[in-house]
């Protein structure tokens, strides 16, 4: 425990010295919820209100970049730069610095989700969730799903240069295609479709539904029983998949 | 508690049907400096990997501090210190920062900043590191293998890329770990440094193990004395086991016939003539 906390205040401390990584994940869905709720906001979108939809549509996107993507480029650039490897020679049990490193990127978006709740309280006048339980319910079922799937990319990435070009490709078009931007209506049913396969989509909604419609986070068991699908896949590729050692010799 | 902090039998290592390590054998005695010396590519990095429970060995065995790198236990990882070969460490991160984060990881830590001193690193100790040289790199990658206190310390070629300044002071600091009482197993392929540093040095060519002894004792079996002069305008080289009686005889000669040998010169072989000699390929 004593080893816990002390890794997790060092991997705090790295997340937000690393100013690219802390801007692109953290801080990017909150600059785009203002501009963007301060742009449409007052509009109804998919018969909610468009601050409402937003909020949920940006808490969704920032899961994705700091459970997914952000959590991803951090362990690549620590494989190859040989930090990985070298913990594996000392002490620390690596059960420990994994776990360390999940509950502090997942720290991390609970913050952002806080944020951004605060933010459309007092920027906008959006009511508080009158469900707090069920949407942290949601958003650790999320951060799990992604940080699973995350800690398997990073099995596909060979170096850590290739690395955020490949997490941005992959990550920004889901994050627009499931509709965290604006209703995802307009888009080609092709589109709307390879969406509904992915997991942030069905995210996005169980915020929604938790937050606009005061729904149980179990109410709608179909987008739970997704994300737990590829939380489960996630997590084989990250077992299977995850090294220690650089990939480059 | 044996006396050998390793031993090493018959090892064997292969990647896709090269064979890296082709059954070697060695020990390292408690306290003593031992220099796995050889060019690139003779399968040093391997064999340490090995040791230090990266690698798993094809065939043979091996005991680190009595325990099996295979089955590496957490008290064992308490009592080694790895400074590997290449790699980084966290660039926003300070010195201090770095031998806190990693002593932190140990039961009984070095204190920190008796390691800064060891290392030579007090005046950067809170800089981050992305702003350190590479000699200060290098300096920072021992102190957080060091920090540990451990008791077996594994050097993979420490400083390659040094120039010659910064090579002597890190020559200093190995030395006094060695004065700490710390087993090291070092790899260099600089002959220099294995004469300077090591108690016992184990000659690798091409994944086998070509000469093992003190640098003394390799360089007393090396090729023999080499005694130049000129005579009369011509340079003379002679080759002999025993100078002392050929250099006597040539200089009674000379001074007998009033002749002076010019730029007279007797070289003892050193471990570079014996390590080339070794190691010379002859293909």
């Amino acid at each position: 425990m004593r080893l816990l906390l002390h890794q997790l205040r060092a991997e705090q401390r790295l997340f937000w010295r690393t100013r690219e990584l802390a801007f692109f994940t953290f801080l990017l869905p909150i600059v785009f919820f203002l501009i963007f709720a301060s742009a449409y906001g007052d509009e109804e979108i998919d018969g909610a209100d468009g601050y409402l939809h937003l909020l949920a549509g940006m808490i969704g996107y920032g899961a994705a970049a700091t459970t997914f993507a952000g959590l991803a480029l951090l362990l690549v650039i620590r494989r190859e730069s040989g930090v990985l490897k070298r913990l594996r020679a000392t002490p620390l049990p690596a059960w420990t610095y994994i776990v360390a490193v999940l509950a502090s990127i997942v720290f991390v978006f609970l913050l952002e989700a806080v944020v951004l709740v605060a933010l459309a309280r007092l920027a906008f006048d959006v009511a508080l969730p009158g469900r707090p339980f069920s949407l942290f319910a949601v958003l650790l079922l999320g951060a799990a799903t992604f940080a699973a799937l995350g800690i398997g990319l990073t099995a596909l990435i060979r170096s850590a240069e290739g690395s955020s070009a490949v997490v941005n490709a992959l990550y920004l078009p889901v994050t627009f295609i499931s509709g965290a931007f604006f209703s995802a209506d307009a888009f080609p049913a092709a589109l709307r479709a390879i969406a509904e396969v992915l997991p942030l989509v069905h995210l996005i909604r169980l915020v929604r539904d938790v937050m606009v419609f005061d729904q149980a986070a179990w109410d709608r068991p179909g987008a739970v029983a997704v994300l737990v699908a590829w939380c489960l896949v996630g997590s084989v590729l990250a077992v299977r998949g995850f090294r220690w050692e650089p990939r480059e010799r | 508690m044996t006396a050998n902090a390793v031993e090493v039998q018959n090892l064997q290592k292969s990647y896709d049907g090269v064979e890296a390590v082709r059954g070697i054998s060695f020990e390292i005695r408690a306290g003593e400096v031992f220099g796995l010396l050889g060019p690139n590519g003779a399968g040093k990095t391997t064999t340490v990997e090995i040791l230090e429970g990266y690698r798993r060995p094809d065939a043979g065995t091996v005991s680190v501090l009595g325990i099996d790198p295979r089955r590496p236990t957490l008290d064992w990882r308490e009592r080694i210190g790895v400074v590997p070969q290449s790699g980084e460490l966290y660039p926003n991160l300070t010195v201090l920062e770095h031998l806190r984060l990693f002593a932190g990881y140990y039961a009984q830590p070095r204190p920190v900043n008796e390691v800064l001193e060891l290392v030579g690193l007090e005046e950067k100790a809170s800089a981050k590191t992305r702003t350190l040289s590479g000699g200060q790199r290098r300096r920072l990658d021992l102190g957080v293998a060091l920090v540990g206190d451990p008791d077996l310390l594994f050097l993979d070629e420490p400083t390659t890329g040094f120039d010659p300044g910064a090579r002597r002071a890190a020559w200093e600091t190995i030395r006094s770990l060695r004065s700490l009482g710390k087993t090291i197993l070092l790899t260099t392929h600089y002959i220099e440094e294995a004469q300077r540093l090591a108690d016992r040095v184990a000659v690798l060519r091409r994944g086998e193990i070509v000469a093992t002894g003190t640098p003394a004792e390799l360089t007393g079996v090396a090729p023999a004395s080499r005694i130049s002069y000129r005579k009369d305008g011509e340079r003379i080289d002679l080759q002999t086991e025993d100078p002392t009686r050929v250099l006597h005889e040539l200089t009674g000669e000379a001074l007998r016939g009033g002749a002076r040998l010019e730029a007279l010169e007797v070289h003892r072989p050193t471990l570079e003539d014996v390590y080339l000699s070794l190691t010379e390929e002859t293909e």
